[in-house]
């Protein structure tokens, strides 16, 4: 690809308050091109979007769009350039329909019918099925990035910027997406795409730069680099894959039966007749896309949420009806998804939140007073063992980044010795490193004999660290599989919500897809 | 030009200087104010501030009255602060204040004239009673049926004002009290009284009561598992519950506690310094505690210090009118603004303030 870039990035620098976002960074996209951006969290990729999107403007450096001077003052002017973007969080209406909803976002919106019209159009041009009159409240996760991207399409962009779009989509909505995005590119509209899973950028995309700590730390030709060096260039040293030997699983410990639950809250969805069995040494884990249910399972398994005794049984003693800290004495500890505020107290010190789960384990009260001397070495010794980059123990939960924070949490429980530990997204938003710490953390927990559920939107970590495999979809959990049957497109039709799984033969199977 | 920049954490060192920055700023705006109504600012400063305590000639009727005016705030102010630490918004201490004092007046009455030294303490468990009573209707109703507590405890008030009213004038009014409304005199019946243990320093039990509250709450919040639950709780409702805090417990624990020591507050007022129940006995001790609470930054020792400040402009307050014709709305104001730049400069403790030079773009 030669000739004049579509983008071109010239030194752009970006400093925050005590962190320098983007230092002197420089690419180009070229016309037509899916050009990758890549790096961990931290690493200056959302910043530099938002600068060429227009909403943060650089300290020093320029931009150039089709050879004239860019420098967008607000998103406004970015998008009658000819920049569009899918933010990772929609911004909809649930109770506007998708016409209403695009309709909202234009400048000079056209009437109702000829909208619905256009929406039919490039909805079907683009392969992007799209009902415009549905209620957007009705809609999945994929089918919403739908509506933003056709949303982003109507404004015929000359470069459309993607911000981790495949992080709430199944396997199947993501080759949908890449379809779509192929034909974008192949009609001449460039693409950033930004992203931290490597094999989709290997898949689609035809350049990438690498950020590193707000600087360009490499550029490659995805398809020729393999994702190991790209993994290597992203954190800057190399990572060791978590591993464990092949245990042998023992008894059943933790047994769920016909577990249904209503939810507390209005969008909140219903559990339904879930059944698990988790022997000793065994790591479960279960997929979903987000929404499915997953909150009320954990809480559910943790005692947030209590049900008739026998759905749950631990170790045959049924406890259903017990509540958190009845189950953590005997031996069940849970790690919510939603670190600040569910997991950790934000503005509570570390050594407060290490009481928060630990006081029956670790007998750190007696007799309703606090024991701050044994809580504080406690908190400590999880610093020290989960490597928790902290200044020290009397620092706010909230002033450690995400993935420190979810080390110490994890950390938390998991040198508590549990029974059964139950978590929910353990390495959401956490860097490549840290996350590799905490599923070689799970792993030896399970290496002793635990019994683990990891609950994850993420798959390539279930496949990475569970022996065997659920999906979770609207409530229901589908049967178990063993992990190293599954292929990406069973597991999206598990997803998917295809229930009688094992009914299907593998001919139906990509008769489906 | 000057930015506010959120700290990663909060300051400590600003937490405790800003109540003391506050009412320097209070003493220069204030003293401006009286200067533009013609007073000599330093000398209604130092009336205000100075004279209560150390005039040589008031110094000996107003220093009591510190104690006296202090103690029912600090008293109901420890129990709201529990509440407010939780989430739990308890805004109608003056009512249980108000149903404290007459449960506790009822419960001697009642046995007029009985000299068993026993009618004292009973009347400290039914004022006590009487204002948890009061308060577990705001908790019912929340637990129950989700209602706000706000409301509820807020209008009960008005509710407890008028019952006031009707026992004033109806059945606790004084048989021998040529049909004036009010009840016997308390402070005059021997058994009932509840007398200043120092002379001249304006103690009574009530103000023992206080200390006994701020102790108790100060181990409370930072010793126990309890106070560890209502921080919690307040700080971060879902950690609270997977922490296996049982949010309608807490509720109704908070509720009653500041119930029962805003009962407790009535009861010690009416029987000590107000002397009966009357219409009016209440002065809305119970509204000026919540103010007294955040004054206090919902710190037993913090709150401590603020019912004494607060105690202390009153009596000045007074004091200034009295001495230099200072109107009245004038020495609200000034009250007003020690309100205003405590909460103003709470900004530093949780953020600093940057000189940033407009960047090239």
């Amino acid at each position: 690809m030669t000739g004049e870039p579509l983008l071109s990035i010239n030194n752009i620098t970006k400093a925050y308050p005590g962190v320098v976002a983007n230092s002197d960074v420089s690419f180009q996209i070229q016309p037509g091109e899916v050009h990758a951006l890549l790096g961990e969290n931290g690493a200056g990729k959302s910043t530099l979007v938002k600068m060429i999107y227009g909403l943060v403007r650089p300290d020093s450096g320029s931009m150039t769009f089709r050879g004239a001077a860019y420098a967008p003052p607000e998103p406004r002017v970015a998008r009658s350039t000819g920049v569009a973007m899918v933010f990772q969080h929609f911004s909809l209406f649930e109770a506007l329909n998708v016409a209403e909803n695009i309709a909202l976002g234009m400048e000079n919106p056209p009437p109702q019918r000829d909208l619905a019209k256009r929406i039919r159009e490039v909805s079907e041009a683009y392969g992007l099925p799209l009902d415009p009159d549905r209620l957007v409240g009705d809609l999945s996760a994929g089918e919403r990035q739908r509506v933003e991207i056709i949303r982003c399409l109507l404004q015929d962009p000359k470069l459309l910027i993607m911000d981790e779009p495949t992080s709430v989509l199944t396997p199947q909505e993501v080759e949908i997406l890449f379809h779509t995005l192929r034909k974008l590119a192949a009609e001449g509209t460039s693409i950033l795409y930004i992203s931290h899973k490597l094999e989709e950028i290997r898949a689609l995309c035809d350049e990438a730069t690498i950020l590193r700590l707000g600087k360009v730390v490499g550029k490659c030709t995805p398809r020729d680099t393999s994702a190991a060096e790209m993994a290597e260039l992203m954190v800057g040293k190399s990572l060791a894959t978590p591993a464990r030997d092949n245990a042998e699983l023992g008894e059943v410990i933790l047994k769920v039966a016909g577990l249904s639950v209503e939810p507390s809250n209005p969008f909140g969805t219903p559990l339904r007749h879930v059944g698990i069995e988790l022997r000793a040494g065994e790591v479960l884990g279960i997929g979903g896309v987000a929404g499915n249910g997953q909150d009320e399972l954990l809480a559910a398994l943790s005692g947030e949420v209590t049900t008739p005794p026998g759905t749950i049984t631990l170790n045959k003693t049924p406890i259903g009806d017990k509540g958190p800290n009845e189950r953590r004495e005997m031996g069940i500890l849970c790690a919510p998804e939603e670190r600040l505020g569910h997991a950790a107290a934000p503005d509570m010190s570390l050594v407060e939140n290490a009481l928060l789960t630990a006081r029956q384990r670790k007998n750190l009260a007696d007799s309703g007073f606090v024991n701050w001397g044994a809580t504080r070495a406690y908190a400590e010794k999880v610093i020290a063992d989960f490597d928790v980059r902290t200044p020290g123990p009397d620092n706010v939960a909230r002033s450690l980044s995400g993935g420190n924070l979810q080390k110490f949490v994890i950390g938390r429980e998991i040198l508590q010795d549990p029974t059964v530990l139950v978590v929910n997204q353990p390495t959401w938003g956490v860097d490549a490193s840290a996350a590799a710490d905490i599923r070689q953390a799970i792993l030896d927990l399970a290496q002793k004999g635990a019994g683990v559920i990891v609950i994850s939107q993420d798959l390539d970590e279930l496949l990475e660290v569970s022996d065997n495999f659920a999906a979770l979809n609207e409530g229901r959990l589908s049967n178990v599989r063993t992990t190293r049957d599954l292929t990406m497109e069973t597991i999206g039709l598990m997803l998917g919500g295809a229930h009688d799984m094992h009914d299907l033969d593998e001919e139906a199977i990509h008769a489906e897809a | 030009m000057l930015r506010l920049e959120k700290r990663p954490a909060p300051s400590r060192a600003w937490t405790a200087a800003t109540p003391v920055l506050a009412v320097v700023l209070t003493m220069i705006a204030g003293g401006i104010m009286f200067a533009l109504l013609g007073k000599n600012p330093f000398e209604a400063i130092r009336i205000i501030f100075w004279d209560p305590l150390f005039h040589e000639s008031f110094a000996a009727y107003s220093r009591p009255q510190l104690l006296v005016k202090a103690g029912p705030l600090i008293l109901i102010a420890i129990g709201l602060a529990l509440g407010f630490r939780a989430g739990v918004w308890n805004i109608g201490a003056e009512g249980q204040y108000i149903m404290g004092a007459i449960a506790g007046a009822s419960f001697g009455l009642a046995f007029y004239p009985s000299e068993s030294p026993l009618i004292f303490p009973g009347m400290i468990i039914a004022g006590a009673l009487g204002g948890w009573a009061w308060s577990m209707i705001p908790a019912i109703l929340k637990t129950r049926f989700r209602t706000n507590e706000i409301l509820v405890s807020l209008l009960l008030v008005y509710v407890a004002e008028k019952f006031l009213a009707s026992a004033a004038t109806g059945f606790l009014r004084n048989p021998e009290g040529h049909g004036f409304p009010g009840s016997r005199n308390l402070s005059r019946i021997e058994s009932m009284n509840n007398p200043e243990l120092i002379s001249g320093t304006g103690m009574h039990w009530g103000i023992v009561a206080a200390f006994i509250a701020v102790i108790t709450a100060y181990v409370l919040l930072n010793k126990h598992v309890l106070g560890y639950q209502i921080k919690l709780a307040g700080q971060a409702p879902r950690a609270a519950r997977f922490a296996g805090v049982n949010p309608n417990r807490l509720i109704v624990l908070c509720l009653g506690m500041s119930g029962a020591l805003a009962g407790l507050a009535g009861l010690f007022e009416v029987s000590g310094p107000a002397g009966q129940i009357s219409i009016d006995f209440n002065v809305g001790y119970g509204f000026t505690a919540i103010i007294v609470a955040f004054l206090g930054r919902l710190h037993p020792i913090g709150i401590l210090l603020a019912g004494l400040l607060m105690a202390l402009t009153y009596i000045g307050g007074e004091l200034a009118q009295l001495m230099l014709q200072i109107p009245a709305p004038a020495i609200q104001a000034f009250q007003g603004m020690l309100l205003f730049f405590l909460l103003a400069v709470d900004v530093l403790s949780t953020y600093r303030i940057r000189v940033k030079k407009e960047g090239v773009a």
